[in-house]
């Protein structure tokens, strides 16, 4: 079952760029050598924290959105367990949220589009009158 | 007279998700959700904000995730 995931986690600020990006490289090779797809990493780089997690007061942000099933997200979790340079992650299922929200738009495109129609409707059928 | 200055100053808005056809309320975006945390860190209630009860449950959900993810503190003072 695809669905679409966002995950998120913060690594320890003491890691270099490339041993970011290793790990980044690493995960991403999870996702696609069980047939899911990475739609995009997010880097927000190193950001200060809100309050101390482990003595670090600032954290490298990354957010992976994926297409993928729970048992890749089961992995990737799994991973950043085991990987004492993570700090936090979260994985959020975003494909109802994404219905959802998709949907009220849509049903305010066509309630704009309604109101816009009846206003042109009523001002051709005054100029109907008019005519005669 | 003192009950009026109140209500002026705590007066019932509408709900500024609605307003600004927010539909879906992102835990990443700090600013957005600093805005219903005082410097305390506790979610400013309804009553107060206004936020109508649907966007109030993402907003709830929202704050928790980011404080998780250390965007938001739990506590500050």
């Amino acid at each position: 079952m695809v669905r679409t995931y966002e995950v998120v986690f913060v690594a320890v600020p003491t890691l270099t760029n490339e041993e970011l990006d290793a790990f980044v490289a690493q995960m991403q090779g999870v996702v696609e050598g069980r047939a899911g797809k990475v739609v995009r990493i997010d880097s927000w780089g190193k950001k200060s924290l809100a309050y101390r997690i482990d003595k670090h007061r600032e954290g490298y942000y990354v957010i992976l959105t994926l297409e993928a099933d729970g048992a890749i997200i089961a992995e990737l979790e799994r991973r950043f367990r085991v990987t004492d340079s993570i700090i936090r992650f979260l994985s959020v299922r975003m494909d109802e949220d994404l219905k959802r929200s998709e949907k009220l738009k849509a049903a305010r495109r066509r309630k704009t589009a309604r109101s816009a129609a009846s206003k042109a409707a009523a001002a051709a059928g005054e100029a109907q009158e008019a005519t005669p | 007279m003192a009950t009026f200055k109140r209500f002026s100053v705590r007066r019932r808005r509408v709900c500024k998700f609605c307003a600004e056809k927010i539909t879906y309320i992102d835990y990443k975006d700090g600013k957005l959700l600093g805005y219903f945390i005082p410097e305390r860190g506790k979610i400013i209630p309804r009553r107060i904000s206004g936020v109508c009860s649907t966007h109030q449950r993402q907003l709830s959900t929202a704050i928790k995730r980011a404080r998780h993810l250390a965007i938001l503190p739990f506590v500050s003072d």
